[in-house]
């Protein structure tokens, strides 16, 4: 466990490089998370959050304990009852007495919440009556704090749009979409992200431009939101435009925005995706397939353990296979099977199966001799393919202008119709 | 003036009046105006018929036989009409028919029924062609008569004729029925010929033709298409194009969910998997009378997976071909095998020796004389096309209620940007 927990803070020193140069690591298989660790690099909200759901992932076992009880010291530094609540039902007295229901700590929570709201309230009101824009602003702001604080997230992005309003310069503007940008994050609401993404790279444009660490922020959140909506491609090229000015601000960033340290490995992967190389993916590239798969498969149960990520895991990992298969088949003229299947730890029964279903999505130019088990490249006579083509558009084209010249016959028909009749 | 009160005169006046054609256009209007005469003495016309000869009295042979038709009479009395009009048909001078379109329609029309009552379509086959050849001022003309002809052959199996008659490309329509009923009819016969790509074409046509209000043609056709579809192309798009009219893209859908559902289960190319579909839905299918549509349907999923595999296999084994495709045995999949490489739908050879199958590329290369011909004549076919579209665009753009019509429009939307433009045609 202890050699584990290294190599994980060694990744994530990496990560925290920023996608330098990677030394070159030993593929670890079963790297378990280590939960302080990881739970270290985030700040308030997201961090429960997290911690809550490793702990649901993990299902049973220390780690879902220790999470969670990192998860209750956590909240018992802010004031959010109804999580608090929560998190002692799912510890359910497994930790001891010190981590269970603390019935005093929670009304006093509450009760001094109820309170502060109270006078939140009366400052909002004589702010109103005022009419000083920029302390009805503050006001809502202060609200929005608060919500978000006790847990309460659709009223914070209530109060924080409600700032739009007020907002005067174009630094509220962005201040304003920041907070709408982190509450829809929690809140799961992608869409809202992106389009406060966009507002906030708008404002920008039209006012100062933006300083680098807002600007990555923005990049950021937009990277989420498009990961979520599954567009894999443009969420890897947000990511991509962030990571430069990362740099120096990253601590910030991520206790600020609660960015995600994992979506950088995130990163690296959609590298391989898009076909832009880097010296990072030339390793990958110069055909250890079957190292880096291992490699892969091992960073899986972090990845599986990410809140954003979780659910693409599978897809992107089958995309990163795919296209390392057709990465090698792509120089040759004939492959082996036997060697290829070598070559990506598999039977060659199932990488013919593979094969198959690359070749049927166009996506390899090929065509397997399953009596030799051979692969061979099929390349496509240009000239044949034009004479078919233009015979088969010819065709449609006069299949096409003849239904036309039915059609338009059938409606002049009706419309002389009509006339007759009104005549 | 004649009077036109007897019969004789009347009959004595087409005698006179068939030889040129200013004598035929004063007939013309002798008969229009005897027409009730006509049909109050229908039941005494039939001897006077003799009197006349079809082919060159054709126009007033044309009055009498309606007049004759249109009264009721028995069976016997329907044998020998079917017996006259079919020599009439075979003998009338088409100019003069022509005159008269609707008697003519009417008398083909009454023809059809009797035979059909007398259960022997087949006599009227080849009168009927006659009669549309007759009747038609170009072969690109549709007549009323194209979809009775086509019913017919639909019934008699005489499919070949129909599909001769199909060939002729349709760019005149008058009546949406007859169009209609003529592409779901043509379709039907292309589909009893194996003529799947020109099938799918005419029932497109049908689906897609403008139409206000939904059709039980355009509906039962859709059915067919989504079949046919499956069949020769392998897939069915549910979207209509954009020139589809709406009411058909708003309701034909829900007329046809059986089949929609068919065609989702074919896409997922598991052949049980349809086949509990369609044994599930049989007695729709059979309402339909398009069960033995669903059984090609079926069949061709077969070889559609085997021609996916010549994309992606070089060789590969009867055993494995069974396998992937869901057939029983190696032996059945060389039955397939064969038959389509005898088809020819697929390039391939098989080793029987070692039970392999050895996929091949096409092997036209495009080099021989025939297929620059063919290649040639495509070219000729489109250019002609072309100059027919571009004809077809400057009738319209000259036609004058097209124009006022445009230029009311143009009135209305861009008033500023078109101060050139005439604002009102007074046509």
């Amino acid at each position: 466990m202890e050699a584990d927990d290294e190599s994980t803070g060694q990744m994530i020193d990496e990560i925290y490089a920023n996608g330098g140069d990677p030394p070159s690591r030993p593929v670890i298989s079963g790297e378990q998370l280590d939960v302080e660790a990881y739970a270290a690099l985030y700040s308030g909200r997201t961090k429960i959050v997290r911690l809550l759901f490793i702990a649901e992932r993990c299902g049973g076992g220390a780690m879902e304990l220790e999470s969670l009880r990192m998860a209750y010291d956590e909240i018992k530094k802010g004031e959010n009852t109804q999580l608090f609540r929560e998190v002692v039902q799912r510890i359910d007295g497994r930790l001891g007495p010190e981590y269970g229901p603390d019935p005093a700590w929670a009304v006093a929570v509450d009760r001094r919440a109820e309170q502060r709201k109270e006078k939140l309230e009366n400052e909002l009101n004589a702010y109103r009556t005022n009419l000083i824009k920029e302390s009805i602003r503050m006001g809502y702001n202060d609200f929005g704090d608060f919500y978000y604080t006790h847990g309460l997230l659709g009223d914070a992005f209530k109060n924080y749009v409600r700032t739009r309003d007020y907002c005067t310069t174009g630094k509220h503007i962005t201040h304003m979409c920041l907070n709408a940008i982190l509450v829809s994050i929690e809140m799961g609401q992608f869409t809202h992200v992106s389009s406060y993404v966009s507002k906030a790279e708008q404002n920008s444009q039209n006012s100062d431009s933006l300083d680098t660490i807002t600007a990555a922020k923005l990049r950021c959140a937009a990277g989420i939101a498009y990961l979520e909506a599954k567009k894999y491609k443009l969420a890897a090229r947000k990511f991509l435009e962030t990571s430069p000015e990362l740099g120096n601000n990253y601590s910030e960033v991520i206790a600020a925005q609660d960015n995600k340290v994992i979506d950088n490995i995130n990163f690296r992967n959609f590298l391989e995706l898009v076909p832009e190389v880097r010296e990072l993916i030339h390793d990958f590239y110069s055909s250890h397939y079957a190292s880096c798969l291992d490699y892969l498969g091992s960073l899986k149960a972090n990845l599986l353990l990410d809140i954003h990520l979780h659910d693409h895991v599978e897809t992107l990992y089958e995309q990163i296979r795919s296209k390392a298969l057709i990465q090698y088949t792509h120089p040759f003229l004939s492959v082996d099977l036997h060697m290829m299947a070598n070559a990506f730890k598999t039977t060659v029964a199932g990488l013919e199966k593979e094969l198959e279903a690359l070749i049927t999505d166009n996506q390899i130019q090929a065509r397997i001799d399953s009596h030799n088990k051979i692969l061979y490249a099929r390349h496509a006579d240009q000239r044949n393919a034009t004479f078919q083509r233009v015979l088969q558009t010819g065709n449609e084209f006069d299949r096409d202008v003849r239904a036309m010249l039915l059609r338009a016959n059938l409606i002049k028909h009706d419309y002389n119709q009509k006339s007759l009749r009104k005549v | 003036m004649v009077k036109m009160n007897s019969l004789e005169a009347l009959v004595a006046q087409i005698q006179g009046l068939s030889g040129n054609s200013s004598d035929i256009h004063q007939l013309h209007g002798h008969l229009k105006q005897s027409d009730q005469f006509l049909y109050s003495e229908s039941t005494r016309l039939a001897p006077v018929l003799t009197q006349l000869d079809p082919a060159k009295h054709s126009l007033g042979y044309l009055y009498l036989l309606e007049a004759v038709t249109s009264a009721p009479f028995s069976k016997e009395r329907a044998n020998e009409l079917v017996v006259v009009v079919a020599r009439f048909i075979n003998a009338c001078t088409a100019k003069q028919i022509r005159l008269a379109p609707d008697k003519f329609i009417s008398v083909c029309r009454r023809f059809k029924d009797q035979v059909m009552l007398l259960e022997a379509p087949m006599r009227a086959v080849a009168p009927l062609l006659t009669a549309i050849q007759k009747l038609q001022p170009s072969t690109e003309h549709l007549t009323t008569l194209h979809p009775d002809f086509l019913l017919v052959c639909l019934s008699t199996k005489c499919y070949k004729t129909g599909l001769h008659l199909l060939e002729d490309n349709i760019s005149e329509v008058d009546q949406p029925r007859d169009f209609f009923l003529y592409c779901y009819y043509g379709g039907m016969i292309c589909i009893g010929q194996k003529h799947f790509g020109k099938a799918l074409e005419l029932l497109h046509n049908v689906v897609t033709a403008p139409m206000s209000t939904l059709s039980a043609i355009a509906v039962e056709a859709y059915k067919k298409y989504i079949l046919v579809s499956l069949i020769h192309l392998g897939q069915f798009t549910t979207s209509f194009p954009k020139y589809t009219s709406s009411a058909a893209q708003r309701s034909l859908k829900n007329y046809c969910q059986p089949y929609l559902e068919l065609a989702n289960s074919y896409s997922t190319g598991k052949i049980s998997e349809l086949q509990t579909f369609v044994q599930m839905n049989r007695d729709k299918f059979v309402v339909d009378t398009n069960l033995g549509l669903v059984k090609q349907v079926v069949s061709s999923v077969y070889k559609r997976n085997i021609q996916r595999l010549t994309q992606t296999y070089l060789t590969l084994s009867l055993q494995d071909i069974a396998n992937t495709v869901q057939l029983s045995s190696p032996k059945e999949a060389e039955m397939h095998v064969l038959q389509m490489i005898q088809d020819g739908e697929i390039y391939a050879a098989i080793n029987q020796k070692d039970g392999m199958v050895r996929f091949l590329e096409d092997p036209e290369q495009y080099k021989t004389c025939e297929m620059i011909e063919h290649v040639d004549s495509s070219i000729q076919r489109m250019m002609a096309l072309s100059k027919k579209l571009t004809a077809m665009d400057e009738k319209m753009s000259c036609d004058p209620s097209y124009v006022s019509k445009a230029g009311r429009e143009r009135q209305r939307f861009d008033f500023d940007d078109f101060d050139g433009v005439p604002q009102r045609f007074n046509l």
